[in-house]
C-alpha cells in the first residue's frame, strides 16, 4: 500500500536534512511518497540533487517564507 | 576517503562529507590511519584538538559551543548515521602495529574491517572521488 511519510527537519542544518531524507528513502517501499519539511536553505537545492542521483521522482517543491516542502516519490517496481 | 588526521575539525569534515556522499547515493569507505585511527578508540571520536587556534583547548571549547548553537549534529550521531546508511569504516592494520593499538582498544562495533594499503588502492582505483583528510 502506498504511504505518505512526513519528515520534519525544521531547524536542522547540514548534513542532517540530506541524511534524514536518505534514511527515510531507505525505509520506504516502492510507490511511497515522502514529504520533507525544512528551512535549511542549501538543503532545498541539495535534496532535489540527491533525488536525481538516487533515481527517485521529484513531485513538488513548495516555499513559504523560510520554509520549504519537498515531495518525493519512490518509483514503482517494474 | 583516507582519514589520516585526528584533529576534531578534520574528523568532523570527514564525517560530514562521508554521510553527505552516502545520502547522495554513493558508496563510501573511510580508511582511518595514523592520527585518524586514534579517533576510533573507545570514547575518543570527538577528543581531538582543533587543527588551528586550539589555544590549549579554549578554541575547541568555543568551537563546540558554536556547533551546538548552530544545531550541528554531534560527531557520534554522524558516525551512527554513517553506519546506518551502509558506509564502511576501515582501520589500518599497520598503524595499529606501530602505535601499539590493540583491537580491544578500538570500537569494534563501528569498524567494518581491518586492512592495509592494498585494499584502499584497489577501492580507490574504482572510485570517482578519493579524499585524503
Amino acid at each position: 500500500m502506498t504511504k505518505c511519510n512526513k519528515l520534519d527537519v525544521l531547524g536542522e542544518t547540514c548534513p542532517v536534512p540530506l541524511v534524514e531524507t536518505r534514511k527515510a528513502v531507505r525505509k520506504s517501499s516502492p510507490g511511497d511518497i515522502i514529504e520533507v519539511i525544512g528551512n535549511h536553505p542549501e538543503s532545498k537545492e541539495e535534496i532535489p540533487m540527491a533525488v536525481e542521483e538516487l533515481g527517485l521522482e521529484l513531485l513538488d517543491i513548495q516555499e513559504e517564507g523560510d520554509q520549504w516542502k519537498i515531495k518525493i516519490k519512490i518509483p514503482e517496481e517494474d | 576517503m583516507i582519514v589520516h588526521s585526528g584533529e576534531f575539525d578534520k574528523v568532523y569534515s570527514a564525517l560530514i562529507i562521508g554521510t553527505g556522499a552516502l545520502s547522495m547515493g554513493m558508496e563510501v569507505s573511510m580508511y582511518f590511519t595514523f592520527w585518524g585511527l586514534e579517533r576510533l578508540k573507545k570514547n575518543e571520536l570527538d577528543k581531538g584538538p582543533l587543527s588551528r587556534m586550539n589555544f590549549f583547548g579554549l578554541g575547541k571549547w568555543m568551537m563546540k559551543r558554536k556547533l551546538k548553537k548552530s544545531n550541528v549534529r554531534e560527531m557520534d550521531k554522524l558516525l551512527e548515521d554513517f553506519n546506518e546508511l551502509g558506509g564502511k569504516i576501515l582501520a589500518c592494520d599497520m598503524t595499529m602495529d606501530i602505535m601499539g593499538v590493540d583491537k580491544e582498544d578500538l570500537r569494534d562495533e563501528v569498524i567494518t574491517d581491518y586492512c592495509a594499503v592494498g585494499t584502499y588502492i584497489k577501492e580507490a582505483k574504482e572510485s570517482d572521488v578519493t579524499l585524503f583528510i
